[in-house]
C-alpha cells in the first residue's frame, strides 16, 4: 500500500507543492563489456534506451549512474558525453545503473497546470450546473484522486489502485494546508509553500494513511 | 478559542480575556497612529480582509459545509457556522431588500466589546469591531462572492443593537461558472 506523491495547485493553476512520497524504484546496475548490446539513443536531456531490453532493462529507461557516479543529463560527472563515452572501447568494462528517469521539477509544473486545464474542461463537460470537477483518475498502475475546494485550490494524491481512505486524507490535507501553511504569517497566498510544519504534518498524515491499509483505518 | 475535537494535537483553550485585551491593544494603538477615524476604519478593514483570505479555508476544512446555493443560504451560514465556530455567538439574520442581496446580522453578544462601554468622545465614527467587516468581505472574495460589509448600528455609539450590514454585489455577467 502506497502513497505515491502529492501535489497542491493554486487557483491559477500552478503548483505550489509537490512531495514524493513512494519507496525507491527498481534500478539495475549492471556490468557491460565492449560492444554495448543495448541501443542508445538522446532523448530530450537524458540518454535513454532505445533498442535491447533485457535483464530489467527495459526500453524507455534512462541512464542514471557509470561508474557509480550520476550522470548529469547527456553527460558524465566529469562533464563527457555519454554517447561518446560509451563509444570509446578504453572505458570498458563500465558498469552502468539504468531506471526509469523521475520527473523534473519544470516537468512538474507543466503537468499540474495540465491537469488544472483538464479540470476546468470537465467541469465544463458536465451535464449538471456546479460539477465538483475530476475526482479520480484511475489506471492500472494508480489512482490519481483530486479534491478542490471552494476557494480554488486543489490537492491531488497519486495512490496504490488498492489504498483507501484517500477521502479523508484530502479534508486532512486541507486542514493542513489552512493550518500550516495559511496561518502562517509570512506564507503568501497563492505563492510555493516552503514552510516546515507544513512537510511534517503531511509526511505524518500520509503515514497515518499509509498503515491504515486497504481496509480503512483500524485494519 | 479552542480548536476542533477532531485535531490530534492537544486541544488547549487561549483565555478569551487574552484576546479581547489584544484587540483593544490593537484599536488603541492604532487610535494613535491615526488621527483620523476613518483612517483607523480603513486599517481595521484592511487587516480583517487579510485575516479573512486566510480563516475561509480553515472554515471550510473544519465545517465540512457545502457550497451555498443562495444569498440567504449563505448569509445563514455566516451567521449560525462561522460566528458560533469563532465567537462563540450565534446573530440573528434578517433580509432588508427585496432584491435579495442585502442582509443584517444582529448580534445581542459581541465578546469583542467586553471591556469597553463607550467610544471616547473624539473618536465618535470609529467603528471598534470593522475588523469583522473586512473578515467577512475578505472571506466571501474567496469564495467568488463579492460583498459590501458594514456596521449599520453600533451599541457603542448609542444604538440599540449592533447591526453588521452585508451586502452581496452582483457577479459580473461573463462569470457564468464557479469553478
Amino acid at each position: 500500500m502506497a502513497i505515491f506523491s502529492v501535489y497542491v495547485v493554486n487557483k491559477a493553476g500552478g503548483l505550489i507543492y509537490q512531495l514524493d512520497h513512494y519507496a525507491p524504484r527498481a534500478d539495475t546496475e549492471k556490468t557491460f563489456s565492449f560492444p554495448l548490446d543495448l541501443v542508445l539513443r538522446p532523448h530530450d536531456e537524458r540518454v535513454v534506451v532505445a533498442f535491447g531490453q533485457r535483464d530489467g532493462i527495459r526500453v524507455g529507461h534512462a541512464v542514471l549512474a557509470i561508474n557509480g557516479a550520476e550522470v548529469n543529463g547527456r553527460f558524465t560527472a566529469d562533464g563527457k558525453d555519454v554517447l561518446e563515452f560509451l563509444n570509446n572501447p578504453a572505458n570498458y568494462p563500465v558498469s552502468i545503473r539504468f531506471g526509469r528517469h523521475r520527473l523534473s521539477s519544470n516537468e512538474k509544473l507543466m503537468l499540474a497546470s495540465m491537469f488544472h486545464s483538464l479540470f476546468a474542461i470537465g467541469s465544463q463537460l458536465s451535464p449538471e450546473v456546479g460539477s465538483s470537477g475530476i475526482e479520480m483518475l484511475e489506471t492500472d498502475t494508480f489512482k490519481l484522486h483530486c479534491f478542490q475546494t471552494l476557494t480554488g485550490i486543489k490537492f491531488m494524491v497519486l495512490a496504490d489502485p488498492r489504498q483507501t481512505g484517500i477521502d479523508a486524507l484530502l479534508r486532512k490535507i486541507y486542514e493542513i494546508y489552512s493550518d500550516f501553511a495559511l496561518k502562517n504569517p509570512f506564507y503568501s497566498l497563492e505563492m510555493p509553500i516552503r514552510c516546515e510544519l507544513f512537510d511534517q504534518n503531511l509526511k505524518l498524515a500520509l503515514e497515518v494513511a499509509e498503515k491504515a491499509g486497504p481496509f480503512g483505518p483500524g485494519s | 478559542m479552542s480548536r476542533s475535537p477532531g485535531r490530534k494535537q492537544e486541544n488547549y483553550k487561549i483565555s478569551r480575556e487574552l484576546f479581547v485585551l489584544t484587540y483593544g491593544a490593537l484599536v488603541a494603538q492604532l487610535c494613535k497612529d491615526y488621527e483620523k477615524d476613518e483612517d483607523v476604519n480603513a486599517c481595521l478593514d484592511r487587516m480583517g480582509y487579510s485575516i479573512g483570505i486566510r480563516l475561509i479555508d480553515d472554515f471550510l476544512a473544519r465545517s465540512a459545509v457545502k457550497k451555498c446555493r443562495s444569498y440567504s443560504e449563505t448569509a445563514d451560514v455566516i451567521a449560525q457556522v462561522a460566528f458560533k465556530m469563532y465567537l462563540g455567538v450565534t446573530p440573528s439574520v434578517s433580509c432588508s431588500s427585496a432584491t435579495g442581496n442585502e442582509f443584517s446580522l444582529i448580534l445581542d453578544k459581541n465578546p469583542l466589546v467586553d471591556f469597553v462601554e463607550e467610544l471616547p468622545a473624539e473618536r465618535a465614527s470609529l467603528c471598534y469591531c470593522n475588523l469583522l467587516c473586512g473578515v467577512i468581505r475578505g472571506a466571501l472574495e474567496m469564495v467568488h462572492l463579492a460583498a459590501e460589509v458594514s456596521f449599520l448600528q453600533d451599541r457603542l455609539k448609542g444604538d440599540a443593537v449592533t447591526e453588521i450590514g452585508i451586502t452581496f454585489l452582483r457577479k459580473p455577467e461573463d462569470r457564468k461558472h464557479r469553478r
